[in-house]
């Protein structure tokens, strides 16, 4: 006879989180990622080329009116090259944490109706964003050949993956803890948008960090953890080495939110099907 | 053999906001300089409720609405956990709340069956090997690739049924799914739930009808205001069930009074007319009419009456408001009075008759009561023969129906 499988129903720890359990889910982390890419592009008629036409539309507005108008310097690289290089993992965070934050009550009659782990759900929401990256990162690679951009390709091997994960992990945090929040207090819907306008121009995406003057700013915007990803990011491609200081505040920070967000999701998620 | 469920003291309690159904971020605000929070009300659900389940058995679990049958099947299927006890359970697990859970209109067929199988938590080589089968038993296979927006609503339950048919875990939970789709198909899906009970699989099933119930299961729970009232042989528990649906019974004038003057809820009496007099009691052909009292807090617009009579085993016989007839009611808003419905021929058979009662506005329900009262029809020969036609093949009999024998022998 075949092993049983057994399971227990009792009343929910906050804090014991079950990795087997998701780990067994994997195949549906995969199947609501890709539903979500399919529904994303099925009704457009330039469908993927979205991916790529809002990096480049973004780097040309602002090469036009930062770039030339405002002049501002970009760590030795020509400043389209600069600003996509950037855009391009902000818009993962962007959009995966928007998804992520209204995933749990857009799938709000899924959760009320059948059981898998919670987490399943912001997490696709990020694959899906990354998804996006890959559209977006090939044009980079195009862009970078187009400028002939001199790229230190020894650092490329492990920076590049680096600053990727980096943009997960900071994607991912949030993207939990709004969801979690977003499913309790429906205020969230609108702040989420908000926030993410406001994080654009504390984030080093269109200027660099060494505009900054005064020293106490740069550590406020270290906090943010997308400033760790984007530096790690350049770095092949930047005349100057990132300030390491700052990189450590903006990883810690990354990694401490990464865990409040999934603690947080954790402790709500059980009640979930009731208020959702 | 251990059994495949042992549910141990399962309680569950809800805590009642009485103004938002949402919590807003301005309310937690709020709370922090207001001392205790005295809107709160605790609502038990489920209280104390210890069963067991051999392997292979069929449970059906039956109770009123709000007995707490969809928390049990909730709690059981890990989409909420109890507040107290535990269940311990020795086998695959999957539910079946709904059918077509996480169905997208804009995947096509094939795409919604991978998905929603996925959901139910099957794998993908799994959806794959099963996929021939599975388009078969929906009989949908010419439009396997198109958008499930261009679907039927009948072709959408097939398909999502012939989904959920296929799922084989050891145990089954399923929630009264069986209350929608054309008869056939029920019959069609009754019977492949009867082929996976006598595969050995537990199964543990909600419903209203006590028909389904009968067929399917042998045992049965009954459950009553979160409280686990009986459990035994199926025949028995419906029966103890059915009479002790509190239904009210009318007077013996036809009048049922539901709501007293303080109340907030705007249902005050129920009043039966047979023949145009006041009666607890009906004949068959009679003029039946039901009439229902009102007083609101509030201007009633445009109100409706919503009726619906259920036979003895809950199976709804006639539901209709007037809105399917007359239109709306052009009246000035109004805060008392009564709306009367009257059949002017009631083609029911002898027995009891349960009926749920709505009120409401052109937009909403207002107050719903479900077996809201009973009432018996009496046999009466309608057409003066001094026989009926057999209860058991009619539900509903027809008055009109003309025979005629003709002695001319031949085929034009």
């Amino acid at each position: 006879m075949q092993e049983v499988h057994t399971f227990e129903i009792k009343p929910r720890k906050a804090f014991a989180f079950n990795f087997k359990e998701l780990a067994a889910h994997s195949e549906l982390l995969y199947f609501f990622a890709w539903r979500d890419i399919k529904i994303k592009y099925k009704q457009t008629v330039l469908g993927f080329l979205w991916a790529v036409l809002q990096p480049l539309l973004l780097m040309l507005i602002f090469t036009v009116f930062i770039g030339r108008a405002l002049q501002v310097s970009s760590e030795g690289m020509e400043y389209p090259v600069f600003v996509y290089s950037g855009l391009v993992l902000w818009l993962v965070f962007a959009s995966g944490v928007t998804t992520a934050a209204n995933s749990m009550v857009s799938n709000a009659a899924i959760i009320k109706k059948i059981y898998f782990p919670r987490l399943i759900i912001p997490i696709s929401a990020v694959l899906v964003a990354l998804f996006d990256f890959v559209m977006a990162f090939a044009i980079f690679i195009v862009i970078l050949f187009f400028f002939s951009t001199p790229v230190d390709l020894l650092r490329l091997l492990y920076s590049w993956p680096l600053a990727i994960l980096l943009t997960i992990v900071a994607t991912a945090g949030p993207g939990c803890l709004l969801a979690a929040l977003n499913i309790k207090y429906r205020d969230f819907r609108y702040v989420v948008p908000f926030l993410i306008q406001i994080l654009l121009f504390v984030t080093p995406v269109i200027y660099p960090v060494s505009a900054i003057s005064q020293n106490w700013l740069k550590y406020v915007v270290a906090l943010n953890p997308m400033y760790a990803a984007i530096s790690v990011f350049r770095m092949p491609l930047a005349e100057a080495p990132p300030d390491w200081i700052l990189l450590i505040i903006s990883v810690v920070s990354g990694v401490v939110l990464f865990l409040i967000g999934l603690a947080y999701f954790r402790r709500t998620e059980n009640y979930f099907a009731d208020i959702a | 053999m251990l059994p495949a469920l042992e549910v141990k003291g399962i309680s569950k309690k809800f805590n009642i906001r009485h103004e938002s159904p949402y919590l807003s971020l301005r309310d937690r605000v709020m709370d922090l300089f207001k001392p205790a929070h005295t809107s709160h009300e605790d609502f038990w659900a489920l209280r104390d409720v210890s069963f067991e389940v051999k392997p292979g058995e069929s449970i059906g679990i039956i109770g009123k609405n709000g007995a707490g049958k969809s928390t049990l099947l909730k709690i059981l299927s890990k989409i909420t956990p109890p507040t107290q006890g535990s269940v311990i359970g020795r086998g695959r697990i999957a539910s079946l709340l709904e059918v077509g859970t996480g169905f997208h209109p804009e995947l096509t067929g094939r795409e919604n069956i991978f998905l929603n199988g996925s959901i139910l938590g099957m794998k993908r080589q799994e959806i794959a090997a099963k996929f021939d089968a599975i388009v078969d038993f929906a009989g949908t296979e010419r439009f396997l690739d198109t958008p499930l927006k261009h679907y039927s609503s009948g072709m959408q339950l097939r398909l999502a049924f012939a989904v959920a048919a296929f799922l084989e875990p050891e145990i089954l939970v399923i929630d009264e799914v069986l209350a929608v789709g054309d008869a056939e198909f029920q019959k069609k899906c009754i019977g492949k739930m009867e082929d996976v009970s006598r595969s050995g699989r537990t199964i543990l099933f909600v419903s209203h009808n006590m028909a389904a119930v009968q067929s399917l299961c042998t045992t049965c729970l009954l459950l009553q205001r979160g409280e686990l009232k009986a459990m035994g042989p199926s025949a028995d528990v419906v029966t103890q069930y059915l009479t002790s649906l509190d239904s009210q019974t009318l007077d013996a004038s036809g009048y049922v009074a539901i709501h007293s003057a303080e109340s907030e809820k705007p249902i005050r009496a129920i009043e039966v007319l047979c023949d145009n007099q006041r009666s607890a009691v009906a004949y068959m052909g009679c003029a039946l009419e039901i009439r229902l009292y009102f007083k609101a807090n509030e201007f009633l617009t445009t109100p409706v009456l919503g009726i619906i009579i259920k036979d003895n085993y809950s199976t709804p016989l006639i539901g209709v408001n007037n809105r399917h007839y007359s239109g709306n009611f052009e009246t000035p808003p109004l805060k008392e009075g009564f709306i009367a419905m009257k059949i002017p021929y009631l083609n029911l058979f002898e027995g009891t008759y349960h009926v749920d009662v709505h009120l409401g506005n052109e937009f909403k329900d207002i107050e719903v009561i479900q077996d809201c009262f009973q009432f018996t029809v009496e046999p009466l020969s309608f057409s003066g023969s001094g026989e009926l036609p057999l209860k058991s093949l009619n539900r509903m009999f027809m008055k009109d129906i003309t025979w005629t024998l003709n002695s001319t022998n031949h085929v034009a």
